[in-house]
């Protein structure tokens, strides 16, 4: 596709690029290599944990990203993200509960141990193919971006937004949540899927699968940066920034806001899946839980934290607020939903564009050039 | 004044759980020791029961038959006592003593006792100096059946019902007759009915084959559940398929009346149904009235709307424990304090709520929706770290407690009652405020037109700052009765908030009335789809149901039309 | 002009040019027919039984009071408002009343509103880009690339509405007379063939409604167009055919001299 690949060239400056290739080479080369190669007694040594925690945040990074695609860029707040990311994190598990095999507590060749326990005598039909990854990642992707196509034609098209939007949304993601809850389902009820055996054959547990699936999530959050990109630098992406200016004006030129927004809200919810299929692996369970509101509203604070409306900014902020998580979680758990909460008001009070509009109102004063934020258009992101 | 940390009954409370018992021993219509001493007793009378202790099995059964000819009340619970073996002989008594005694309880080889004639307490004597008239089976059943017959002419309508169920229960022939001869006399409509329906379950047992149809003829009209299985069980088939009741007539007269019974039933749970969908629709109002305000009138997505809800909740509580450990004698008027109070926390909360955050943020709808996310959640953990996390439980006052039967075991209780009329005065009186005060026509005046009521001298943000006030205060009250219905905890509010804000934008942003249409039909939708659904299913197909609602009329029920929507 | 002459004159209207009210009947010319339109928003009535004709080619003023339907008329024509009855056709056949904003702006009927709504947060170029005629489908929109004739048409655009130089400062940055141009210009690029406009001079300054009134007779040289507008002296300057509504229906009709003559027209105007 040659108009695509000059099109890949431009969207980006060559500072950029080579700035995204040093950062994959830090996390697929460098990190492993510190992790593996280098002894643990050794000052250089990156220690286990970090790596199921860089991984883990690397996952949450992606799922920001997807959610700013949606609300930064198509000015749509999502509150089902947390929702699209647990449908990924399923299908993911149930390739993984398919390959524990006879390996189970009970021992049962096909069935789950938990359909054992709920007396099932087969397999339920839409438990069929996930045996086969193939099957299983290609519904990674299709789980969360039908229902996004279906949700967002019915939103969109009746011309919900705003609030409306978020409020349906989360509506949507709680009544995923009551259903998961539910045995009957047949995704375990409220336990989840858990105690996985391996992953391609690779045993789930070793550190250098552990290795493997960072390296991946690392890859796919690259990938999805790159989509992102393409998207907003594209003439959509002026689309979906002149609809936040006027969506009605966008109407009379004849451009459809209904399909704008629906592209960009079924690309988005397949990258929260893919993302939450990357994450399952590496914490060894997805339960209901997942599918709470809480969550969804929580990415909507690491985008808002980082800087929505750019691309870097939702990673930065995913990653911050995370690490901040599990370093008040260490010493103070009874502080952190203080700090969480008070972020959420800082961040919308004073913050309105983030440590990244922080940053860069810093760096504009510092070379005294007065940029509007007018000017702050993705590309330059 | 008492300190005790531990809740002693104080003399306010004694003497309404007196009253109270006092209450229900004429309603049981159970002579108390009082009203036996009063009564002159009857000297044929004194000599039956006398009779009892005395010859043999015989003589005994004599004494009964004429006991339940004179048709005293006093010798029901005599009886009874005989029946249970505690009819005793006074071994160490005097001349002058009673020597015939009922033992009551007794507590190691202790026994409270009490005259067999005049029923009045003798005290406790030790359980050697006591001998139980002994009784034969013959003698059992004798006795079982004086005692029901002596029931079915209690003075009081409720214990002849019970009587009569209670002879039901055994399907004797015995029992067919004594029915029939009390149904005769009896003139009371309700025990008619029951003892018409005794029998016919009796009947519905017997051999004689007219009787039996008669009987399920009887029974067709029944709303007893329990019908539903005598029925069903006359019409079961065996494996093979065949039939267990030979007799095609009356399995087909069954069938019939199985239906009708079925329609019956079908119309309690329908009834019950319709109820309990009310009061789920005026929890749910509770719940949404003051989102209606703040979100629907205003326009401020509070997410910590839910919060209001769970304050207004720990509030009761908080009420309820001052209560209990300095006044304890009017602890059942707890709640008129806890109203008040929730109405203040909750609404001081959401002043220095909107006073702090919220008024930076107008015309910014989602950044609004995020702090006050953010305040939700600083909010449930400062609870938590004063409550602690688990839940806390808040006790009904006593007119709060208990309910009362509506036909065929459905039970009406008597806090879900009052939370539906308690949510419709809410709605009444926040209608009055909105429309008639002072107050309620700035408020309109501020969010139509907001520089047209400034310009008449409206300080806006002062009524900003008390709708606001107002919305989160009607939260607060909503907790109170939430605080009713279940246990309290932190994450009460988090449960609501969801259907909260289904309910206002289903009923349409800005209007009481659809805010009371939507609560009360979503809560009778919920109802009637969780028997078929289950609790979960039926709520997910209520959000589904609402979001597909939302395609049709995205401003609700009762949306404003024209130009005025388009803001 | 004294009350009671515009009075005697009411009941007599005079001149050829201004017919009260004709009912208008469609040509094979006609672009736009509205065929006895009413809309109510809550009882009022903002269009009454409206019919009017456009033929093709034609450069069309409407005034009217302010309450007169012209932004109502214009929200029928666009889709923006479905009426209660009446019919609405475009190029004979098609009837507007069945389609969406986004099937009628595709079918090449363009509107500049009220308020000048460029894009603000975009630049001029960028603006001008979204309008230009290409194809609207969605994943077209997300992998096209501007065409090298394209480019040189916004680059003509540019030229003609006077913003070539500011072509990479973001739209909101402009005066209100360069928005208005810049409205405009989005709308030629469009190529449409009907061009609504709705009070395109409001809040120009003389010069500025001079140079409008020179841009839009330039365009209705290739295209139809209809202007609503207040502003008399613009109206003039445009000198096109004119129609009067009132109260939601159509008043009267004619050259401007005619229309500004006709009595009832005077009567609405000066007030009762």
């Amino acid at each position: 596709m040659g108009p695509i690949t000059s099109r890949l060239a431009t969207m980006m400056t060559p500072k950029g690029w080579a700035a995204l290739a040093a950062a994959l080479l830090v996390f697929a080369v460098v990190l492993p290599v510190l992790n593996l190669a280098v002894p643990p007694g050794s000052p250089f040594h990156l220690p286990d944990f970090a790596v199921s925690l860089i991984g883990k945040y690397l996952c949450f990074a992606m799922l920001a990203l997807a959610l700013d695609l949606i609300w930064g860029f198509a000015g749509a707040l999502s509150l089902g993200h947390g929702a699209f990311f647990a449908l990924g994190g399923y299908c993911m598990g149930m390739y993984l509960m398919r390959q524990i095999g006879e390996r189970g507590v009970y021992g049962h060749p096909t069935l789950p141990d938990f359909m054992v326990f709920l007396d099932w005598d087969e397999l339920p039909w839409y438990w069929y193919g996930f045996d086969n990854f193939g099957f299983a990642m290609l519904m990674v992707m299709l789980v969360p971006g039908l229902l996004a196509l279906i949700f967002g034609w019915l939103a969109f098209r009746s011309r919900i937004s705003g609030v409306y939007f978020s409020i349906i949304t989360q509506a949507m993601t709680f009544a995923l949540m009551l259903a998961f809850f539910r045995n009957e389902m047949g995704f375990g009820g409220n336990n989840g899927l858990t105690d996985f055996k391996d992953i391609l054959g690779f045993t789930i547990q070793s550190q250098q699968t552990r290795v493997g699936l960072m390296i991946a999530s690392a890859v796919a959050l690259a990938l999805a940066l790159l989509v992102c990109l393409f998207v907003v630098t594209s003439k959509l992406g002026r689309v979906l920034v002149a609809v936040r200016d006027a969506e009605n004006r966008v109407r009379f030129l004849g451009y459809s806001v209904t399909h704008a927004k629906l592209l960009v809200f079924v690309l988005s919810a397949v990258l929260a899946g893919i993302a939450g299929a990357l994450y399952v692996p590496q914490v060894g369970i997805i339960n209901p839980g997942e599918f709470s509101p809480a969550n969804s509203i929580e990415v909507a604070v690491w985008v808002a934290v980082g800087g929505r409306g750019t691309l870097l900014g939702p990673i930065l902020g995913a990653v911050s607020v995370n690490a901040a998580e599990s370093y008040f979680t260490g010493f103070a758990p009874d502080l952190w939903l203080f700090v969480l909460g008070g972020l959420f008001i800082t961040v919308t009070l004073f913050l309105p564009q983030g440590i990244l509009g922080l940053l860069r109102g810093l760096r504009d004063r510092l070379r005294g050039t007065a940029r509007t934020p007018v000017a702050e258009t993705a590309g330059h992101a | 004044m008492t300190r005790k940390a531990l809740p002693g009954p104080g003399s306010g409370r004694a003497f309404l759980a007196l009253a109270l018992a006092g209450l229900i021993l004429l309603m049981a219509g159970v002579p108390g020791p009082a009203a036996a001493q009063d009564e002159p007793v009857d000297p044929a009378y004194v000599q039956a029961v006398q009779a009892l202790a005395e010859g043999g099995f015989r003589d005994k059964a004599e004494a009964i038959e004429t006991l339940v000819e004179l048709g005293d009340p006093r010798a029901g619970r005599v009886l009874a006592a005989m029946f249970d073996r505690r009819l005793f002989v006074r071994e160490d008594a005097g001349e002058d003593a009673p020597a015939l005694v009922i033992g009551e309880t007794d507590a190691g080889d202790q026994v409270v006792i009490r005259d067999a004639i005049t029923l009045e307490p003798l005290g406790v004597v030790h359980e050697d100096t006591l001998e139980a008239v002994g009784i034969n089976n013959r003698l059992r059943r004798t006795l079982q059946e004086a005692i029901g017959t002596l029931q079915l002419r209690d003075p009081d309508p409720a214990t002849r019902i019970a009587a009569a169920e209670a002879l039901a229960g055994d399907r004797s022939d015995e029992n067919a007759a004594l029915l029939r001869d009390v149904l005769e006399a009896e003139e009371d409509p309700d025990v008619r009915d029951a003892i018409t329906f005794a029998l016919a379950q009796i009947d519905l047992g017997s051999d004689d084959r007219e009787r039996r149809l008669a009987a399920i003829e009887t029974l067709g009209g029944s709303f007893e559940p329990a019908v539903r299985g005598m029925l069903a069980r006359v019409v079961r088939q065996n494996a093979d398929g065949s039939y267990v009741e030979p007799d095609e007539e009356i399995r087909l007269a069954a069938e019939a009346a199985l239906r009708q019974t079925e329609r019956n039933l079908a119309l309690v749970e329908f009834a019950l149904n319709i109820f309990q969908g009310i009061s789920l629709g005026s929890v749910l109002l509770l719940a949404a009235m003051g989102l209606a305000i703040t979100f629907g009138v205003m326009g401020v997505i509070n997410m910590a709307h839910g919060e209001m809800l769970m304050l207004g909740a720990y509030t009761t509580f908080v009420i309820q424990e001052i209560f209990r450990s300095v006044a304890p004698g009017l602890f059942d008027a707890y709640i008129l304090v806890a109203i008040p109070a929730a109405f203040l926390v909750a609404g001081l909360v959401g002043v220095a709520l909107e006073q702090g955050v919220i008024r930076f943020l107008y015309g910014r709808p989602l950044e609004t929706l995020l702090a006050t996310w953010g305040i939700s959640l600083v909010l449930q953990q400062v609870v938590r770290l004063i409550f602690g996390a688990p839940n806390r439980e808040v006790a009904n006052p006593d007119w709060m407690q208990g309910g009362f039967e509506l036909l065929g075991g459905a039970v009406i209780t008597y806090n879900r009652l009052y939370i539906i009329i308690f949510a419709l005065v809410v709605l009444a009186l926040v209608a009055l405020v909105l429309r008639y005060s002072r107050f309620g026509l700035q408020m309109r005046a501020v969010t139509q037109n907001r520089p047209m009521a400034a310009c008449m001298g409206i300080r806006s943000g002062r009524v900003d700052a008390l709708t606001f006030g107002l919305g989160s205060g009607i939260a607060g009250v909503g907790g109170v009765a939430l605080s009713q219905i279940g246990n309290v905890s932190p994450n009460l509010g988090q449960s609501y908030i969801v259907d909260s804000f289904m309910v206002v934008v289903f009923g349409g942003v800005g209007s009481l009335w659809g805010v009371l249409v939507a609560a009360m039909s979503l809560g009778i939708i919920n109802k009637f789809l969780e028997p078929y659904a289950g609790a979960m299913l039926g709520k997910i197909i209520v959000l589904v149901v609402i979001i597909l609602f939302i395609q049709r009329r995205p401003r609700g029920l009762f949306a404003l039309k024209g130009r005025a929507a388009e803001a | 002009m004294p009350e009671d002459a515009a009075l005697t004159l009411a009941e007599e209207p005079q001149g050829s040019g201004a017919a009260p009210a004709p009912a208008p009947s469609p040509t094979h010319e006609t672009l736009l027919y509205i065929d006895g339109v009413s809309v109510s928003f809550d009882g009022f009535k903002a269009l009454n039984n409206l019919s009017l004709v456009v033929e093709a080619g034609e450069l069309r003023t409407i005034i009217g009071p302010n309450g007169a339907g012209k932004t109502t008329m214009m929200d029928v024509v666009t889709g923006k408002t479905r009426p209660d009855h009446g019919a609405v056709s475009f190029n004979g056949d098609i009837d507007l009343t069945k389609l969406d904003e986004v099937a009628i702006a595709r079918l090449g009927i363009g509107r500049k509103f009220q308020r000048p709504t460029v894009f603000e947060k975009l630049s001029v170029w960028e603006n001008l880009d979204l309008a230009i005629k290409d194809r609207r489908g969605v994943f077209h929109v997300l992998f096209s690339r501007l065409k090298a004739e394209q480019r040189r048409r916004i680059e003509e655009i540019l030229e003609v509405i006077g913003l070539a130089d500011r072509r990479h400062e973001a739209a909101g940055l402009l005066s209100h007379g360069q928005k208005q141009w810049l409205e405009i210009g989005m709308l030629l690029i469009q190529d449409p063939q009907l061009l609504l406009l709705d009070e395109p001079v409001a809040g120009m300054t003389d010069k500025e409604t001079e140079r409008t009134a020179e841009l839009i007779l330039d365009i209705a040289r290739q295209h139809t167009v209809i202007v609503v507008e207040h502003d008399m002296a613009f109206v003039r300057d445009l000198g096109a055919k004119t129609t009067v509504l009132h109260e939601g229906s159509v008043l009267a009709e004619g050259t401007v001299e005619a229309v500004q003559n006709h009595p009832r027209v005077i009567e609405v105007y000066l007030g009762r």
